[in-house]
């Protein structure tokens, strides 16, 4: 799923000080999963909202809504009654999220109340992992269900490189080396062969490197 | 045993009940302060709601703190419930720490925009 953590509540703030009615707009999909967009943090971030302005003495009305998803219209348009109401949304699903919901509704102000980090894995409660680029060609089955491109520092194809030292990798003790970790995996499976023929170059143009990219399947359009 | 009668005790079948949104709530809403009596730490009936709840604490005063508010407005205590007297100390512990802080200011700026209407 795609993993985000919250803003820190000082730059929301500098984002919405001028206007008088916000909606803060959470998401029930990934980023509720890693406790940064969800229905709770809509509620805890409102609430440290409305203290700060009263506070300043401010008036300023939140409003509070989670939608099942913002990245599909439909559940945007739950919201699309009510948001006139408002001048500002801040928005905390990921990006993702935060360009569809300001897209569709495209007048209003819209802020990210989090930052998108990467597709991951929930490693433990509290713990997330990045697992995955989406570089658009898988290449796992070459590699023991693990992936070089999200967990190779460098990204490199053929690797361990000289960075590698006692299973970790050379930008931080604490991280596993992406290389090491394939190599035990395939060692355990036995296919360490994979080894003697180096990979070649890979297409990157399915990843960031074509441009924006757009997936179509016919048969599920109407 | 006597503790001060500002106190308002809302009971929880275990702290790791608490959960963030309960707390900023409480303050919200105008309490001046408020504090998280637990179990003593690795006495939880169920094993660690206490250290959640703790850790839950830590996170509301950093937000506090990130709002302007003051982060000793929230705090956890950690005692047996067969410390009554201990009870009661921190209960005008807190009261005092509270005292020394004044009122709730979201309060007092509510209290300030009723006047105004």
């Amino acid at each position: 799923m795609i993993m985000a953590k919250p803003k820190p509540t000082e730059e929301i703030i500098r984002e919405i000080k001028d206007f008088d009615n916000i909606l803060v707009a959470g998401c029930n999909g990934c980023v509720a999963v890693c406790e940064a967009g969800g229905l709770k943090e809509v509620e805890i971030l409102a609430s440290a909202l409305r203290m700060y302005f009263a506070n300043q003495q401010k008036k300023i009305e939140i409003g509070e809504v989670s939608l099942t998803r913002q990245c599909d219209k439909e559940y945007l348009a739950e919201i699309k009654d009510r948001i006139g109401g408002y001048d500002a949304v801040v928005s905390i699903a990921c990006g993702a999220g935060v360009q569809f919901m300001a897209e569709m509704y495209s007048k209003m102000r819209v802020f990210p109340g989090v930052d998108t980090c990467f597709i991951g894995a929930t490693e433990e409660k509290g713990v997330w992992s990045e697992r995955c680029q989406a570089c658009g060609t898988c290449i796992l089955a070459s590699t023991g269900g693990i992936c070089p491109v999200a967990r190779c520092s460098k990204r490199i194809l053929n690797g361990p490189c000289g960075g590698s030292s006692n299973g970790k990798c050379e930008i931080d003790k604490e991280v596993p080396c992406g290389w090491q970790l394939i190599y035990e995996r395939l060692k355990e499976l036995g296919e360490l062969k994979r080894f003697e023929e180096p990979t070649p170059a890979k297409d990157w143009l399915t990843s960031r490197d074509g441009g924006p990219r757009r997936l179509i399947k016919e048969v599920s359009q109407i | 045993m006597t503790y001060p009668s500002n106190i308002r005790i809302v009971k929880v079948p275990c702290t790791g009940r608490v959960a963030i949104i309960h707390l900023m709530k409480a303050i919200e809403k105008g309490a001046d302060g408020v504090f998280v009596a637990g179990c003593m730490e690795g006495d939880c009936h169920f094993q660690a709601g206490n250290l959640r709840a703790n850790k839950r604490v830590a996170y509301v005063r950093e937000l506090l703190q990130s709002i302007g508010m003051e982060p000793d407005r929230v705090a956890m205590y950690n005692l047996s419930s067969g410390e009554g007297p201990r009870f009661a100390e921190i209960c005008r512990e807190m009261t005092d720490k509270i005292r020394q802080l004044g009122p709730n200011p979201v309060r007092v700026q509510g209290a300030r925009k009723a006047e105004a209407a």
